[in-house]
């Protein structure tokens, strides 16, 4: 049932050619063309950065991988120049209800108010936005996309790597500054410079079935706990462009794997839950969970994001969310490091900053993964008495677990700036940045994430106008909302989620998250601050 | 808020027994049930998750060594 979605071609490079003497060198390399090393190849493209990507395949594999992609993920490709095509062919959605037996416990909405410019999630088969994505790397010429080249060496030097590449054509080897490893939950660079990835296997098993169907169903995540359909276990059904829903079924831990597997055992547990059978098989595939990341994301000049770092639970979209936020957060710091703006140890911030998240999205999805499966029958006990008070209490709701959703991580880091000002909300130092409607001074309607990544690549500062401009240090650019010259905050949304008044600012860092604010900026201030997220402490 | 471990109940003797007859002709199972319940209820009317915490810790620690003095009572 694996076919190829789209297939490219391998071909030779001069670098094949060249004589062990005179090997190419390249500042970065990134091994792995998924959506985390394709988004990080074209952000690091669009900071004048040449990059070199390498994949072992050469075709975009279907099959059933991730498909819920956050607002978070979209805000990053929109900057990527993609948003706007994954949002046109993905399935808006921010409801989820769930169910226990056949009545609804509850219902959640993840975007329950208006202004901004994505929605809380969109659906999306993993294939489509990779081919996107692609298409994009094509339009990139600092991008050399190579495919069927397969990392077989690598060896670690104290300013580079050195890599030896296989190809149907034979091997051949180049030199790089960096090596990001994308290569995926079975990275073998992993391997190859010896890390550990420990963690814990959950012994359920899950049956994933992609089908495709016409059916009246609305664009909600619906998750059963004990459904008629499918006594004492789970199950999710959510929908995919084309007509196609995904069906994850939990099964006892003891089935038969390859019984489970046949569509002719798979078919009457759908019929039961859809109560027809007229759908066809997509993609069924049955998994177990696991929960893992590495010690440290960075070794050396190898450093590791995605699913190479880090698995969790598919519940929660926390798998190619988290890679794609790793992938935003790397590329900056990378290609500051490489300008030689910002010291090495820059790159560190990185490992504290996603290890974080990691551990965040680890624990989330294993408390969910527990939830659905209880470990011992005082855990099952706790479990039936959470669903038996959901019935008629609010906060019996709000235990019951299926899922909790991925939501950016707010670092603790040493890039951010402590408050030095009273404030009683808006995004703190760590947090990223909040969306909101803006106008432009021509009466043209947009929103702060456009107008963030409209304005180049660097740091930028968000200012609400109070008369003159602040003295801006050299390279930052600046959003004025209000005053003389700047944006309209149209809905009044802008202050209200910064908590801002006149004068407030707040430092976003090249990836959207806040570094610094200040009721009262100055040039001062804002060098320090600066400086601190650029990696100078 | 720290964990109250002074006497809260004018008559602690109607809150015991208030629980004791909550339990009274239910099989293990379901005893083992209605407690899980109960302390979910009970947990949330607390609300502080470093007090839940707290009782959490002195429950196990009281479980624990009690169980050690009946091993070793018996040895």
């Amino acid at each position: 049932m694996v076919q190829a979605r789209t297939q490219f071609g391998y071909l030779r490079h001069p670098d094949q050619d060249r004589a062990a003497a005179d090997t190419a060198e390249y500042p970065v390399v990134i091994v792995g063309a998924g959506p985390v090393g394709l988004s990080l190849a074209i952000d690091l493209a669009q900071r004048g950065q040449p990059v070199v990507l390498l994949d072992d395949a050469d075709r975009i594999g279907e099959g059933s991988r991730a498909i819920c992609f956050s607002k978070r993920s979209l805000e990053f490709w929109d900057r990527l120049g993609v948003g706007e095509r994954m949002v046109e062919k993905g399935v808006v959605w921010s409801v989820g209800r769930i169910f226990h037996g056949d009545s609804q416990l509850y219902q959640f909405n993840l975007l329950p108010e208006d202004g901004h410019k994505r929605p809380a999630f969109i659906n999306l088969q993993q294939f489509y936005a990779e081919a996107y994505l692609v298409d994009r790397v094509r339009e990139l010429p600092a991008i050399d996309l190579r495919w069927r080249n397969k990392v077989v060496g690598l060896e670690s030097r104290n300013d580079g790597v050195a890599l030896t590449i296989e190809t149907p054509e034979g091997a051949y080897r180049i030199h790089a500054a960096f090596v990001i490893a994308c290569d995926g939950a079975r990275s073998s660079l992993r391997g190859m410079v010896g890390a550990e990835f420990s963690g814990q296997v959950f012994e359920d098993q899950f049956l994933i079935a992609d089908v495709k169907m016409t059916a009246a169903f609305p664009t909600e995540r619906w998750f059963w706990f004990d459904p008629p359909f499918h006594a004492g276990r789970s199950a999710l059904l959510h929908k995919q462009p084309d007509d196609v829903w995904r069906i994850d079924l939990q099964l006892h831990p003891d089935a038969d794997p390859v019984h489970e597997k046949k569509p002719e055992n798979v078919r009457p547990r759908i019929a039961r839950m859809l109560g027809h059978d007229k759908f066809e098989f997509e993609w069924i595939s049955l998994y177990k969970f696991q929960c893992r990341r590495m010690d440290k994301f960075i070794h050396g000049r190898v450093i590791f994001a995605g699913d190479a770092a880090h698995r969790v639970s598919p519940f929660g979209a926390r798998g190619a969310n988290s890679g794609l936020e790793d992938a935003e957060n790397l590329s900056w710091k990378l290609e500051r490091v490489l300008r030689g703006i910002s010291p090495e140890s820059l790159l560190e911030s990185y490992h504290v900053e996603r290890s974080a998240a990691a551990d965040e999205n680890i624990r989330e999805s294993t408390r969910s993964t527990d939830f659905m499966a209880p470990a011992s029958r005082q855990e099952a006990r706790l479990r039936h008495a959470a669903l038996a008070l959901a019935k008629e209490t609010e906060f019996g709701k709000r235990m019951v677990n299926g899922g909790r959703l991925s939501t950016p991580s707010i670092y603790e880091t040493p890039l951010s700036t402590p408050d030095g000002d009273i404030w009683r909300g808006g995004p703190r130092p760590g947090a990223s940045m909040p969306d909101a409607p803006i106008a432009a001074r021509d009466g043209r309607s947009l929103f702060l994430t456009d107008a963030f990544s409209g304005g180049g690549t660097g740091f930028t500062l968000l200012e609400f106008g109070n008369g003159a401009a602040v003295d801006v240090p050299d390279g930052i650019k600046t959003i004025r909302i209000g005053g003389d010259d700047g944006f309209a905050d149209a809905a009044g949304l802008v202050g209200k989620r910064y908590d801002a008044e006149p004068g407030s600012a707040y430092l976003l860092r090249p990836d959207g998250y806040v570094a610094a604010r200040f009721r009262h900026p100055s040039r001062p201030l804002l060098e320090a601050a600066l400086a601190r997220a650029s990696g100078f402490n | 808020m720290t964990l109250s471990t002074s006497s809260n109940f004018a008559k602690p003797d109607d809150a015991f027994r208030a629980i004791v007859e909550a339990h009274r002709g239910l099989t293990e199972a379901q005893s083992a049930d209605l407690d899980a319940a109960l302390v979910l209820v009970l947990a949330n009317h607390i609300g502080d998750i470093d007090v839940l915490r707290e009782a959490i810790a002195l429950a196990k620690r009281r479980m624990l060594e009690a169980n050690q003095q009946q091993q070793q009572q018996q040895q």
